[in-house]
């Protein structure tokens, strides 16, 4: 049995979870990472992508839509910018998202093209929490 | 002495007011009850980003960023929060006084203005307001501080304005808010440094923490964020202010009307008597002379 953490994710509107874990997936702007209980002292700055919470054999998925990380070593504590369960995700609305941000990239005039890159990653970090 | 009817007018004209506000007062309190629950639902991020950007600044004290530096433009860029809709006793009023008082010199002052009232006040007094978010403040979202915060980075990064406070009002509890003026940018890391000192945050001394990126990219990065979640948290701390203020004005305006309406219900009668003994006399004087 691996080692447990607590874990807590805080969005502006609410604790969004909280509860133990036995390792975290996520993706930070340095690359994909992958936490287990005992990590060193780390803050890092995430991607908008699916984080997976594991506990034991039970693994839990929720779109985390940009923020920073946390890591003590027996406590994770993750603020996120906007985050949402799959349930809470309407796909149809983030395929068009998609769409939308993909043809503001391939036209390239707009100013924002930044914005348009964020908007995309977020849209395709929530429909891949749905899958 | 003011005639009957006259008096009949006046009372009914105030009970109707008086019906008016108790209905305000009712709503604000509902209102005010959401946007507690929702203040203090916000304030758990908060305090956390808080603490991770203290102790951030705390370790990484003497690095050279932009955002923590003074830069050389002497404008000021301040966010000012007040509400969309008057009637909220000296809530606007207060808000507005806290920048002609503060003592930074007209011309100096840029104003992004969340809420109709504030930016009509200042404008009239001669502030340059440079653009009014005042739709924010009906529903503030987390998107739409960050929103703001953009465009203060923007102005920020361009030189054309060297600090970046932002002016609300503080709900400490139900019956009292605070006009407060804090600053956003330059970061005060001395200031910092000293409250670190003081309090014990929620991360633990002992652990020496490590970033990734490092603390100078990720300064760049979190600064923003921390700036969003304090513009976030003064837009609901204002909301919440705002309907305190309201519950409050309505609730001494009814007391008021009630007072005004015993008054009048008073000189009503007494008239009311008086016309009575008048017609009495008359008629007695009327059978005498028979």
């Amino acid at each position: 049995m691996a080692e447990r953490f607590e874990l807590k994710i805080i969005s502006p509107d609410e604790v969004f979870y909280e509860g133990e874990g036995t390792f975290l997936e996520f993706v930070s702007v340095e690359g994909e990472m992958g936490v287990y209980q005992n990590h060193i002292p780390l803050t890092t700055i995430l991607e908008p992508c699916v984080m997976k919470i594991h506990n034991e054999s039970e693994v839990k998925k929720a779109a985390i839509l940009g923020g920073f990380v946390e890591i003590q070593k027996d406590k994770i504590t993750v603020l996120a910018e906007d985050a949402q369960w799959p349930e809470e995700i309407d796909v149809e609305r983030a395929k068009k998202a998609e769409e939308r941000a993909k043809e503001r990239l391939a036209k390239k005039d707009g100013i924002d093209i930044l914005r348009a890159e964020v908007a995309l990653k977020k849209a395709i970090a929530r429909q891949n929490a749905v899958k | 002495m003011a005639s009957m009817r006259e008096i009949k007018r006046r009372r009914s004209s105030v009970q109707s007011t008086q019906q008016i506000t108790k209905a305000m007062k009712l709503i604000s309190t509902v209102k005010l009850q959401k946007a507690r629950t929702r203040a203090e639902n916000s304030k758990a991020y908060f305090e956390c980003m808080y603490a991770t950007v203290t102790s951030m600044l705390a370790k990484a004290g003497n690095i050279e960023h932009p955002y923590l530096q003074k830069s050389d433009s002497k404008k000021v860029g301040i966010v000012v929060v007040t509400s969309n809709r008057g009637l909220a006793g000296g809530y606007n009023s207060n808000i507005v006084k806290l920048i002609t008082g503060s003592g930074i010199e007209k011309e100096n002052i840029r104003l992004y203005t969340v809420g109709h009232k504030g930016a009509e006040a200042l404008e009239r007094k001669g502030y340059e307001i440079v653009e009014d978010f005042s739709d924010v403040i009906e529903e503030p979202s987390y998107s739409d501080a960050q929103a703001i915060s953009k465009r203060l980075l923007t102005d920020f990064a361009a030189g054309e304005i060297g600090e970046i406070y932002v002016a609300y009002t503080f709900f400490k509890n139900t019956v009292s808010h605070i006009p407060t003026l804090t600053k956003l940018l330059p970061v005060d890391t001395a200031a910092i440094a000293e409250e670190e000192k003081e309090g014990e945050s929620s991360v633990d001394k002992l652990t020496l923490m490590n970033f990734e990126p490092e603390e100078e990219v990720a300064v760049g990065l979190l600064v923003p964020k921390y700036m969003t979640s304090i513009l976030y948290g003064a837009f609901v701390e204002a909301v919440a202010s705002e309907n305190g203020a309201r519950m409050q004005a309505m609730d001494s305006a009814t007391n008021n009307a009630e007072e005004i309406i015993e008054d009048l219900a008073l000189k009503y009668n007494r008239a009311r008597q008086g016309a009575i003994t008048q017609e009495l006399t008359e008629i007695i004087a009327g059978a005498e002379a028979l």
